[in-house]
């Protein structure tokens, strides 16, 4: 297997990973892990109040979203301009 | 070596100074973690930073073309910890991306790499936190960085194959960062029936068990980059002293003359 094939093997298995969850549970809210841990917490001690607040919140979902796809876009962007530069560069000096 | 064991000791001191008394994630969010505790993890964490900010002035001084490859490990980072994937818990949850880093730079740089995630997330996306932000970089930027980095040579000690190692240190370093959140808040929320442990077991329960297939797929993507580095990136590979063509000692890269 050529390391391209490997690799697309390999990606299929994160797919399946990610998309398994949907299939498993078909009416989960999937909420994010940090909410529970606060459920949690109350949980624990009622009483807790958080002591700090968030300099700045995200005003809705669509702006957090927003905001996570361009942190997900930006590192992409430097991981896979570093990957074409090197496998370019390798190509060159095989030449 | 000694002067090291005392400036580590003289913080520990200092980091239990700040300890409360015994009262009774992803991340732990603003404002989350007691003052005390808060304060605490800040002073464990620094003696990493400082630590970090040598390493990665060290290696940037040594071979200036390796910026781009600690470039790429802490974009690695800031991809992965933006994801949010959905697990077979129900709920969802972030890989953190650092084992790349750890493994191609050892675990120090990694403090200041996950540090500036971090910071990003908790400034722009309220994720995570400020106040947190001592104890979330201990998790996931330095533990999980240093369970990664000593799994990945450990692996390869036992000759493990290059796939094998870098996947099984990524997975538990991942998962390693989510257990100590786990430890983190149990300390700070001792239950009243069952103390430390039986928190620690919930915060489990709710991070730890939804990061198993996320750790997994982290430990998978950190894979197929090292899969694609060794192929294109091969110069670079051998002055980290990763890999080398026979098997003898190989010098120079880092401070470590092993083979890694």
């Amino acid at each position: 297997m050529s390391t391209a094939q490997k690799n697309i093997f390999l990606l299929l298995i994160v797919f399946l990973l990610a998309a398994a969850p949907f299939f498993l549970h078909r009416s989960a809210e999937f909420a994010g892990a940090d909410d529970q841990a606060e459920d949690t917490i109350t949980q624990i001690r009622p009483d807790y109040e958080p002591w700090f607040k968030p300099v700045w919140e995200p005003p809705s979902g669509e702006v957090e979203s927003f905001l996570f796809a361009a942190q997900a876009a930006i590192g992409s962007g430097i991981v896979c301009y570093f990957l074409g530069y090197s496998k370019g560069k390798k190509q060159r000096e095989q030449k | 070596m000694f002067r090291r064991i005392t400036i580590l000791g003289m913080y520990i001191v200092l980091a239990m100074a700040v300890l409360p008394q015994p009262a009774y994630a992803m991340h732990i969010a603003e404002g989350f973690l007691p003052f005390n505790w808060a304060a605490f993890w800040f002073v464990v964490v620094l003696p990493f930073w400082f630590w970090g900010l040598r390493s990665i002035q060290q290696t940037v001084k040594s071979n200036p073309g390796l910026k781009m490859l600690l470039g790429l490990a802490g974009a690695y980072a800031f991809v992965l910890s933006a994801l949010k994937i959905p697990s077979v818990t129900g709920s969802c949850s972030h890989p953190t991306g650092v084992g790349l880093g750890a493994i191609l730079f050892g675990p120090s740089a990694m403090s200041i790499l996950g540090g500036i995630v971090l910071l990003f997330q908790a400034l722009l996306l309220a994720h995570g936190g400020l106040s947190t932000l001592g104890a979330n970089t201990f998790s996931m930027a330095v533990v999980g960085p240093f369970v990664s980095y000593g799994l990945y040579r450990l692996v390869r000690r036992l000759n493990g194959s290059m796939p094998v190692a870098v996947f099984l240190a990524a997975t538990l370093g991942d998962l390693m960062t989510y257990i100590t959140t786990s430890l983190q808040l149990a300390l700070a929320f001792p239950a009243q029936p069952g103390g430390v442990l039986a928190s620690m077991l919930k915060f489990m329960g709710i991070f730890a068990v939804t990061q198993i297939p996320l750790a997994i797929s982290e430990g998978i993507l950190t894979v197929i980059v090292f899969n694609l580095l060794a192929t294109y990136n091969k110069n670079e590979l051998l002055e980290l002293s990763i890999l080398d063509d026979n098997k003898a000692l190989v010098v120079g890269g880092r401070n470590q003359q092993h083979i890694r």
